[in-house]
């Protein structure tokens, strides 16, 4: 039991922090709409919805980064991860934490994102929401981990999404399959095999990226 | 040096002159032993370079994540320079991958690059993602920190390749030509020839160079810890 305690008191340190900060979220809920709203100037007159879809799961993703770039950037301002390290709780602990506290901002984001989509642009069915949801398990759970090793290089903000967008290629292709394929169902497939793999790949090796030796 | 190590480098130049001497084989049976290909005519013959190369780009990216997952698994610090090798070669024949099989796609679909065949997508994906494997290392301090992180990175890799496999089969393609089915290879028997002994020379020449580069590698360090000796 005291693994969940150590991650919910983790996951709730992230929350207050945001709470009182308001640094991230705010950010990426502007950032998102200003996104849709470029969006409509960037797609001629008569593209089909297809398109728009596609470009729902670049705002996405490119918000998901924002959010990402900025989680540990309070730890490693000051120190905090130093200590969390030599806390006596399982280092994976750390990661579940900060993947959850990001997963909230995520979903938070998509709150007000998907229904602008569907305001401004085309409808999305129950088969899109869920691959929306499949794939933001995923984008947490890897993200967090890429920000951690990127936030202890020298080009953390750049670094961040060379390493990401690679990865998060076939969330996109299972969000955007699942929007527009009359077979949404086997994208979904897809996108939940990905979060499986790469949550116990990322649970896993955690404790690798954070600790000196 | 220890005396494995000092013979091991010594069998080199052995091994070098095998590579060339099987490259120069499977040049001459591809281009002149091997049957005309009665659709794609003389074009078809760089598939017997570009395959071995993709195939060999595979390779190594593999042999970087093993050698990664044992760095890991048994905290062995010498793994990190054979993982970060393997993956070095994997990039350099990843890049000729993409060039030889843009000629071969102008010459037979007419285009340089067509994002209609997963297969290629995906190839380019994983390209991209050992790039900002180099991205990452060279922005991490050399210790044991940016070891794990370069191994836990290279890993990923590897675990991407069997999911993209996956969205390749799910978005259904009709354009990369499948030489290779369940009812096994569709070739004859020459050609299968020329194709494995092209293969075996292009694993062979990527696992001189990998040698090469890690003796080098080695001894780079080698004298780095000397010279901080002497000083």
């Amino acid at each position: 039991m005291s693994y969940v305690a150590d991650v919910a008191a983790l996951t709730q340190k992230d929350l207050r922090v945001e709470l009182r900060a308001r640094d991230t979220l705010p950010a990426m809920l502007l950032f998102v709409l200003a996104t849709l709203v470029v969006f409509h100037f960037a797609l001629p007159e008569g593209t089909g919805d297809d398109a728009a879809y596609g470009l729902l799961w670049v705002a996405i993703v490119f918000t998901a980064l924002l959010g990402l770039a900025r989680a540990w950037v309070p730890e490693h301002e000051h120190g905090v991860l130093d200590g969390l390290v030599l806390a006596p709780c399982d280092r994976s602990a750390i990661w579940l934490g900060k993947s959850l506290a990001t997963l909230a901002f995520l979903l938070a984001a998509q709150a007000v994102a998907l229904p602008a989509f569907v305001f401004f642009f085309a409808p999305l069915d129950a088969t899109a929401i869920a691959g929306a949801l499949l794939a933001d398990l995923g984008i947490c759970a890897v993200g967090s981990l890429m920000a951690a090793m990127a936030a202890a290089g020298r080009a953390r903000e750049l670094l961040l999404p060379l390493l990401f967008l690679p990865l998060a290629i076939p969330l996109v292709v299972g969000g955007v399959g699942a929007a527009i394929s009359p077979e949404g169902g086997r994208y979904l497939l897809l996108l939940a095999l990905y979060d499986g793999v790469f949550a116990v790949l990322s649970w896993a090796s955690f404790e690798y990226v954070v600790t000196e030796s | 040096m220890s005396s494995t190590a000092a013979s091991a480098v010594r069998s080199l130049p052995v091994i070098a002159a095998l590579a060339a001497g099987l490259m120069g084989l499977a040049i001459l049976l591809s281009l002149f032993v091997a049957p005309e290909d009665a659709d794609q005519g003389i074009s078809q013959r760089i598939f017997y370079i570009h395959v071995p190369i993709a195939l060999t780009t595979y390779f190594c990216f593999g042999l970087g994540a093993w050698k990664a997952l044992l760095l890991l698994w048994r905290g062995d610090e010498r793994y990190d320079l054979e993982s970060y090798v393997a993956i070095h070669q994997g990039t350099i024949f990843g890049l000729l991958t993409l060039i030889t099989g843009a000629i071969w796609a102008k010459a037979s679909w007419g285009v340089w690059w067509t994002w209609d065949s997963n297969q290629l997508v995906l190839f380019l994906t994983l390209f991209l993602f050992y790039c900002a494997y180099f991205m990452l290392r060279f922005s991490l301090e050399e210790g044991a920190r940016r070891s794990r992180s370069s191994a836990v990175y290279a890993l990923f890799g590897v675990v991407l390749i069997p999911i993209s496999f996956l969205a390749i089969r799910l978005a259904e393609d009709f354009i990369h030509p499948t030489t290779f089915t369940r009812e096994g290879p569709q070739m004859t028997g020459t050609m299968f020839t020329a194709f494995c002994v092209s293969w075996a020379a292009v694993t062979l020449l990527a696992y001189v160079l990998y040698r090469v580069e890690l003796t080098g590698k080695r001894l780079q360090s080698d004298l780095r810890e000397l010279r901080e000796a002497l000083q």
